[in-house]
């Protein structure tokens, strides 16, 4: 009895025995059990935010809702934003609610996915599946919470007297490049914090920034007019892709009169700075996951 | 070991392969976990502990087989299954598979106790490798398996853990991969459903499923595997038959506490002295003074006796006392050497007591004892209360020895009475 009594000697040192097992990765070859991970686990997560309190859901539709009301009551009622009488400013309410759902979107799949590695680290270290599910999966769930909160968003225009238009078919490419920019965050922020555990709060205070220098409660046309001779800040302010995507929000789905998003930036053609951004996050984002991901399990 | 090399889908191949697999954890000594730090000393380096935890390891399991991996905790068994799991990744060398493989390191992996059995049957079946619909579709086979058909309602968090484990168990099992690897689930549950268990484990057996084992549980490695592998401080120390690797394990698990007590006690002298018993040893030569002794074997316990003074027909007498302090096993060199001759001072002798191993596994210690023969007998020398050793197996009859017992059942048809009663 020795270590020489193995029964299939390995002598030849090039042959391949088979499929060659070569540890954990970000993605995977088997795309459908990837999608049905990512599907169920956002979907369970879901189903515990819907079944799991008395009021269910409600909650989860409250939240933007409430913060809708602060604001309104705040900014417009009190502090008269959005209420100069010029043609932008016509529903004014519709696109703060709007702008605070995709936002709050924005914050659910980026502040979700800092810890979401490190918190399902029973997953990670016990069973092989593609590391990327796990991000995917809070990116995922935060768009379930969106889609029902722009129903609710829905409800309102109509009430406010908003009618279909045409313009509402860009809301796929609207969300797409929301999408992507969460995706990329997501991924970026999560493989991280396993090293840092310090990101979280930074990205607290940063997604605040963010709020502020985003058109939610600020109207572009306001930030344009302000930092008229400030041609540099102008031009910080719309290399955030939040600037354009809830720019564009608003023009498409809400009040035409306010500025598209290529009006915003000064052409159409500006838009690829944006777009530069979120493509740049998103290659970021999945080549730090992609290198973090064979030793996630032993760095948690 | 029967394998047939024609059962699996990839024919001559085997069904998991390694070879030169190594693997190193750094494990940083502070570790900086914060950007702050990183921002504050930038240049610091961070000093890592290495810990060597796979050494050069090399085999191949052939498909049907049921493999074991054996060692000691923190021997390197673990990181080795998950290696081969995909979790870990390999600092070097290779592992291949043929076939479909799904890892159990631990049960209910990803169960979220605020959902019903449903989801997390559901749930629980993906991560292992089912597609939604296969896993919906057995769905009513694991609550059944599991006997849950009354609380399959309740949230996962109201269960009991011995539900709990049937629940996850259940699940596993309808995995259909062709390669299983297989952490320590098997010791749980009650003794019914464990039976259970190993029931399952022997139908996957039969159904020509490759298994990889990870086990503490020598009686399971000795029922089920085909072929065992020792893993001790990271490296393969064996490899083959697995009563023998199982009893290796033992022996290494034991072989750490050498059996001998510290010296610096204080054992009383007993006798007068004309003799001393100077050393005690388990095994031929004094050089392997093992710790233990493997069950059936022929096995040998030796005493080096220093005579002080002249001794006539010194007899020694050995006496193996188990851990409630009986006398389990005596032997005396009396009988067969009762005119050992005259020793002179200064001269030595090796008393030798042979048997063949037939006591119950558990901790023994032999007490020798030099008497003078002539007037009565009187004590030269007693050893005791130094020495101890392992006896290890796997046969646990309940009775202090373990010898051979032939039974037979003689039928005498109805007797008297039964007529009686029949009547």
């Amino acid at each position: 009895m020795s270590t020489g009594t193995i029964s299939k000697p390995l002598d030849t040192p090039t042959e391949s025995l088979g499929t060659a097992i070569r540890g954990p990765r970000a993605l995977t070859d088997d795309w459908s059990r990837f999608w049905h991970l990512t599907y169920n686990i956002a979907l369970s997560e879901f189903k515990l935010k819907f079944f799991g309190s008395a009021l269910g859901y409600l909650w989860q539709v409250m939240k933007p809702l409430l913060l809708f009301a602060v604001l309104y009551v705040f900014f417009v009622v009190i502090g008269h934003v959005g209420k100069g009488g010029k043609p932008g400013e016509v529903n004014y309410g519709v696109q703060l609610l709007g702008s605070i759902v995709l936002f709050t979107f924005f914050t659910e799949a980026t502040s979700g996915a800092v810890r979401s590695v490190v918190d399902r680290e029973n997953l990670v270290r016990k069973i092989q599946f593609p590391r990327l599910v796990i991000p995917l999966a809070v990116t995922l769930l935060a768009f379930f919470n969106l889609m029902l909160n722009l129903l609710v968003v829905l409800v309102f225009a109509l009430i406010a007297g908003i009618r279909p238009m045409l313009s509402w078919l860009e809301l796929p490419l609207i969300l797409a490049m929301l999408i992507v920019f969460s995706t990329g965050m997501a991924m970026l922020l999560s493989a991280l914090f396993v090293r840092f555990r310090d990101i979280q709060p930074i990205w607290e205070v940063l997604s605040q920034i963010l709020f502020y220098a985003s058109p939610v409660i600020i109207p572009v046309e306001v930030v344009r007019r302000d930092l008229l001779h400030k041609p540099f800040l102008y031009h910080l302010y719309t290399l955030n892709p939040l600037v354009a995507i809830f720019q564009q929000f608003r023009h498409a789905m809400v009040n035409h009169a306010t500025l598209s998003a290529g009006q915003a930036l000064g052409s159409w053609a500006a838009l690829l700075e944006p777009i530069g951004v979120v493509v740049g996050i998103l290659v970021l984002g999945f080549w730090v996951f992609n290198s973090a991901a064979p030793h996630i399990a032993e760095d948690l | 070991m029967t394998v047939d090399p024609q059962s699996g889908a990839s024919g001559a191949l085997p069904a998991l392969a390694a070879r030169g697999v190594d693997k190193t954890f750094r494990i940083p000594e502070e570790r900086s976990h914060t950007l702050k730090e990183r921002a504050l000393h930038p240049f610091k380096r961070i000093r890592h502990e290495q810990l060597h935890a796979l050494k050069d390891i090399s085999f191949a399991v052939e498909p049907g087989e049921f493999f074991g991996i054996v060692g000691r905790n923190g021997s390197g068994k673990s990181t080795l299954l998950k290696c081969l799991a995909g979790i870990y990744r390999a600092d070097q060398g290779e592992i291949w598979c043929n076939g479909r493989m799904s890892t159990f390191i631990e049960l209910g992996v990803g169960f979220n106790p605020d959902l019903a059995a449903y989801d997390n049957v559901a749930l629980n079946g993906i991560m292992l490798g089912l597609s939604p619909r296969e896993a919906k579709s057995r769905y009513q086979r694991v609550i059944e398996f599991a006997e849950l058909e009354e609380f399959q309602d309740l949230k996962l968090k109201n269960y009991s853990s011995g539900m709990h484990v049937r629940l996850a168990f259940s699940v596993a099992i309808q995995v259909d991969a062709d390669i299983l690897l297989i952490d320590e689930v098997l010791a749980v549950g009650d003794a019914g459903f464990q039976q259970k268990c190993f029931d399952v484990f022997n139908r996957m057996r039969d159904e020509g499923r490759t298994i990889v084992f990870v086990t503490h549980d020598m009686s399971a490695v000795n029922r089920f595997c085909h072929r065992a592998m020792l893993l001790e401080r990271g490296e393969m120390v064996a490899i083959g038959d697995p009563t023998q690797v199982a009893d290796k394990y033992l022996e290494v698990s034991f072989g750490r506490d050498i059996g001998y007590t510290d010296p610096g006690e204080e054992i009383p002298q007993v006798g007068d002295g004309a003799a001393r018993v100077i050393d005690v040893w388990l095994g031929e030569n004094p050089g392997e003074r093992r710790a233990v002794a493997p069950q059936s074997v022929p096995t040998t316990l030796k005493a080096r006796v220093t005579f002080n003074a002249a001794v006539r027909d010194p007899m020694v007498t050995l006496a193996i006392n188990n851990e409630q302090h009986q006398s389990v096993i005596v032997g005396s060199t009396g009988g067969e050497h009762e005119n050992s001759g005259i020793f002179r001072a200064g001269e030595e002798a090796v008393f030798a007591f042979s048997f063949h191993n037939m006591l119950a596994p558990g901790r023994y210690e032999p007490t020798f004892t030099v008497t003078n023969r002539g007037s009565g007998l009187s004590v030269i020398d007693r050893y005791e209360g130094r020495f101890s050793f392992v006896v290890t197996g796997s046969v646990v009859s309940g009775g202090m020895v373990e010898v051979p017992v032939q039974t037979e059942i003689i039928s005498l048809g109805q007797s008297a009475l039964g007529q009686k009663a029949t009547a």
